[in-house]
């Protein structure tokens, strides 16, 4: 499902003294199966974009299509519940959102509110329970039980359980240790791969936005100022500077190698797992010369 | 739909109301509930009315913005005004058609009592858009300081609401992301029947109560370690300043309260 | 030898004593913090970090052990007083802000401590020059970024002039600016001063800024040692749920694919230069 954002603008409390612009003239395409990364500086924009992907928010200018369905300002549209089954979001700190008395009715909860039947709900939270690594014990406890980590995966199987075919993620992984960090973006990338899932992934870390992302798209100040794929979006350090932005770990150190060596490698390396692949390459070409 | 409310909320900003002390202003707006009952006539009431706007005007906040952000108190007020009218039956009959009959007696209380509620509605909504509510906060525990001789728990009652304010722009930002979360997971508060959106009510509620328990457990943690043990031996930050223009609005109360009685009827 | 300021005695604490199945949240842990240290404790979430955090400043009291500050046994009666030596910063930004605006957050312990009017006002604005937020004394919280709200919780805990900065994963919920923001304030902070720091945290950056790291595993200590020497210890802490510093990574991946190193190093000058004189200075 195809997702575009065309000059999209936003203000929150519009006509209040509160009023607050925090989107302008957004343009933005997500092909269906691809794999998006959003990043810039905190109060960018980011969430407010995040919104609109499923029509929590609805722009005050300009217009959003999501598969076949537009969103537009005025517009009144009783498909926005198709939308919302087919743009899952996991909201930052998801874990706030549980609220039913065990872990597999929460899990039930959005399935069953687009229709799914209760058995069909119950299997897929069953599924997901294992597939997000928890013992099957969590199903029957309260998801107040749990440790942060479990009701983090927990809010996930949630979003997961309407089988979305979009997958939108806003900082999965913070406040969570190195692991938990670790398992849940392999995951996110794994349904990716293995599900064809759309995937729309806000992130402060540099490392994640190159590891897995396909396309990367800048914001800053309310604008999306650049998008592109990952190799075009990190080879221009100056332009990263003006918003903010680093480079990933990977290809900071790449940099200081080739000003070592007084030679360049001839990719940028977005991972540690190319960098030394690469590096290896590149020191075996050397000595052979 | 929450961030248009505007009563309770505070507007930064640098005209003569917002200097004043917020003792002043509380006195004020105390005062001015009993000075609005002299009003009894036609010209007391306009009196009324032009005081009004001239104290918006001094509090520099647009027109608009205070309409705009009543209006859940307009519909209120034109509902006290239907009752007096069509209710109230002396005076003479003004309009008649089928069993409603306008008494002009109705009519006059309808709009007085209109007048009435609107002015106070208005001068409170300037008193808190105004001032920080850590000042009023501050001043109500200096006013009602005399109270603790009978063992009132003013400094706690003050600390309580002054934390209840503190925090009702992060629960809002909390109910807003809490109940987008649900809605994405395609609960509806909007539409349906009322069993529907009473049942809809719970997801957004219970986690609201869970994140509001665990924050004042953690607030309560973090006052702990800085070394909160209640009222005893503690200073004050806070300092109210009594500045001559704070004596000076009293006196334009009082003089108002007696130009009202001079035109009472 | 140093002044020693907090010692844990093979300190043990169970958060629900009578039910038998409940495992301790800290077990059996003894260590040393001396003056003008900083000390890193890392561990996997729910290895008994927060618990030695309370534990440190009174929150709780072990069931079996001695937890000692400044010598003296940490006990009812002297609660306050080490408090009042023992600033505390905590995860969440939002939940310890206490006061309507930032100055009034920040004269918070000023006021409960009974500081005199004129010198509350001096020291607030001390403590808000010292984390370089002077500039926001008036404003609210929720119109403040995380670390900024970090930053006024700093300069409420170094109001009193503590002995000891306690940091529990005071940034573990920031963006990365917002990160750098409150570790430059505290790195200052013991330029400028003998403050001891005790930081409780996941990031690896901020570990290897410490003295010395303490590493928690399940409640019990699992190591302690220099940066350096803890995080040699590679594989093992990544199977304990730790991440490892980057350069050590790559030297580790090097290797794998044939190339030789000297060592894993734990800087990345270090790996530059190791790849430098191994491959290209012969
Ligand atoms: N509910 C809201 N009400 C008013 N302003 C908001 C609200 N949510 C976000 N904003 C403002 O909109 C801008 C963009 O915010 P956001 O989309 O959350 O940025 P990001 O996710 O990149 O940090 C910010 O300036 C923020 O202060
Ligand atoms: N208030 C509490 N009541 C019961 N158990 C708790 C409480 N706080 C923490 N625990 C348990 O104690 C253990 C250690 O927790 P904690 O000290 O918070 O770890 P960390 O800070 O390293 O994440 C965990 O198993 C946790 O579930
Ligand atoms: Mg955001
Ligand atoms: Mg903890």
């Amino acid at each position: 499902m195809d997702i575009t954002l065309q000059q999209v603008s936003y203000a929150y409390a519009k006509n209040t003294p509160f009023e607050k612009r925090a989107l302008y003239d957004v343009d933005l395409h997500i092909p269906s199966g691809s794999y998006q990364a959003i990043i810039g500086h905190t109060g960018s924009g980011k969430s407010t974009v995040l919104q609109h992907l499923n029509a929590l928010l609805k722009p005050t200018e300009g217009s959003i299509k999501i598969g076949d369905v537009e969103v537009k300002a005025e517009k009144k549209s009783k498909q926005l519940r198709k939308v919302r089954q087919k743009v899952g979001i996991v909201f930052q700190f998801p874990e706030h959102q549980l609220f039913d008395e065990t872990v597999l009715k929460d899990i039930m909860f959005g399935p069953m509110n687009f229709g799914v039947s209760e058995e069909e709900a119950k299997r897929r939270a069953i599924d997901l329970v294992k597939l997000l690594g928890l013992p099957d014990e969590v199903l029957e406890k309260s998801p107040f039980d749990l440790s942060g980590g479990q009701m983090r995966r927990v809010a996930i199987a949630g979003v997961l359980a309407m089988n979305p075919e979009v997958l939108v993620l806003d900082e999965p992984t913070a406040g969570l240790d190195p692991r938990g960090r670790k398992e849940i973006m392999d995951l996110f990338y794994h349904l990716h791969k293995e599900k064809g899932l759309t995937t729309v992934l806000v992130t402060h870390s540099m490392e994640d936005a190159a590891r897995y992302a396909d396309r990367i798209a800048i914001m800053h100040d309310g604008k999306c100022v650049l998008a592109g794929t990952p190799q075009e979006i990190f080879s221009d350090e100056v332009r990263l500077m003006d918003y903010r932005l680093e480079l990933p770990q990977s290809i900071k150190f790449q940099k200081k190698v080739e000003q070592m060596m007084e030679k360049k490698l001839p990719v940028l390396c977005l991972t540690e797992e190319m960098l030394a692949e690469e590096l290896a390459q590149f020191l075996k070409k050397e000595r052979e010369l | 739909m929450l961030e248009k409310m505007i009563f309770g909320r505070f507007i930064p900003g640098d005209s003569f109301i917002h200097r004043l002390d917020a003792r002043a202003k509380l006195i004020f707006v105390f005062l001015f509930i009993a000075v609005v009952f002299i009003a009894n006539n036609w010209i007391t009431y306009a009196i009324l009315v032009l005081f009004t706007f001239l104290i918006i005007r001094m509090s520099r906040i647009r027109l608009y913005f205070l309409v705009n952000g009543l209006k859940p108190v307009v519909i209120l007020i034109i509902f006290t005004f239907l009752l007096h009218l069509f209710f109230t039956r002396e005076g003479a009959i003004i309009f008649e058609w089928k069993f409603l009959r306008i008494y002009e007696e109705g009519l006059r209380q309808g709009i007085f009592i209109s007048i009435r509620f609107f002015v106070l509605v208005i001068l409170t909504s300037i008193l808190t858009l105004t001032t920080t509510p850590i000042s009023i906060t501050d001043a109500l525990e200096t006013l009602l300081n005399p109270l603790k001789k009978w063992k009132l728990p003013v400094h706690e009652l003050a600390l309580m609401m002054s934390i209840s304010l503190r925090f009702i722009p992060t629960l809002m930002d909390e109910t807003d992301k809490i109940m987008k979360a649900q809605m994405a997971r395609g609960s509806d508060m909007t539409t349906g029947s009322m069993k529907e959106r009473m049942n809809a009510i719970v997801p957004l509620l219970i986690p609201l109560f869970v994140s509001a328990f665990k924050r004042a457990e953690d607030l309560a943690t973090a006052m702990e370690v800085r070394g909160y043990k209640g009222g005893e031996g503690r200073t004050r930050y806070r300092k109210l300043e009594w500045a001559t223009k704070d004596t000076v609005i009293i006196v334009i109360l009082l003089i108002l309260a007696i130009i009202l009685v001079y035109f009472r009827s | 030898m140093k002044r020693e300021i907090i010692s844990l005695q093979e300190v043990t604490f169970t958060y629900a004593e009578e039910d038998k199945s409940m495992r301790p949240a800290v077990n059996n842990v003894s260590y040393t913090v001396y003056e003008g240290e900083w000390v890193a404790i890392v561990g996997h979430n729910g290895s008994g970090k927060s618990t030695l955090a309370r534990l440190m400043n009174g929150l709780l009291f072990p069931q079996t052990g001695k937890v000692r500050v400044f010598g003296e046994p940490l006990d009812e009666q002297s609660l306050w007083d080490t408090r009042s030596q023992m600033g505390m910063v905590f995860q969440n930004p939002d939940n310890q802000f206490v006061g309507a605006t930032v100055q009034d957050d920040v004269a918070f312990a000023l006021e409960n401590n009974g500081v005199p009017f004129e010198e509350m006002v001096e020291r607030v604005k001390r403590s808000l020059l010292k984390v370089k937020m002077s500039d926001f004394m008036n404003s609210e919280p929720h119109h403040l970024s995380g670390g900024q709200k970090q930053r006024v919780a700093i300069a409420g805990a170094i109001a009193l002039q503590p002995k000891i900065l306690l940091l529990d994963e005071a940034t573990s919920m920031l963006d990365p600016q917002g990160r750098d923001e409150v570790l430059s304030t505290v790195q200052q902070l013991r330029a400028e001063t003998d403050l001891t720091v005790i930081s409780i945290t996941h990031d690896l950056e901020e570990a290897l800024l410490a003295d010395r790291v303490i590493m928690m595993n399940q409640g019990n200590k699992y190591a302690e040692g220099k940066p350096e020497e803890i995080f040699q210890r590679g594989q093992e802490l990544v199977d304990l749920g730790l991440d490892l510093p980057f350069a050590m990574n790559v030297s580790r991946l090097l290797k794998k694919q044939g190339v030789t190193l000297v060592a894993e190093h734990m800087s990345e000058e270090e790996l530059v230069n190791d790849l430098w004189t191994s491959h290209f200075n012969k």
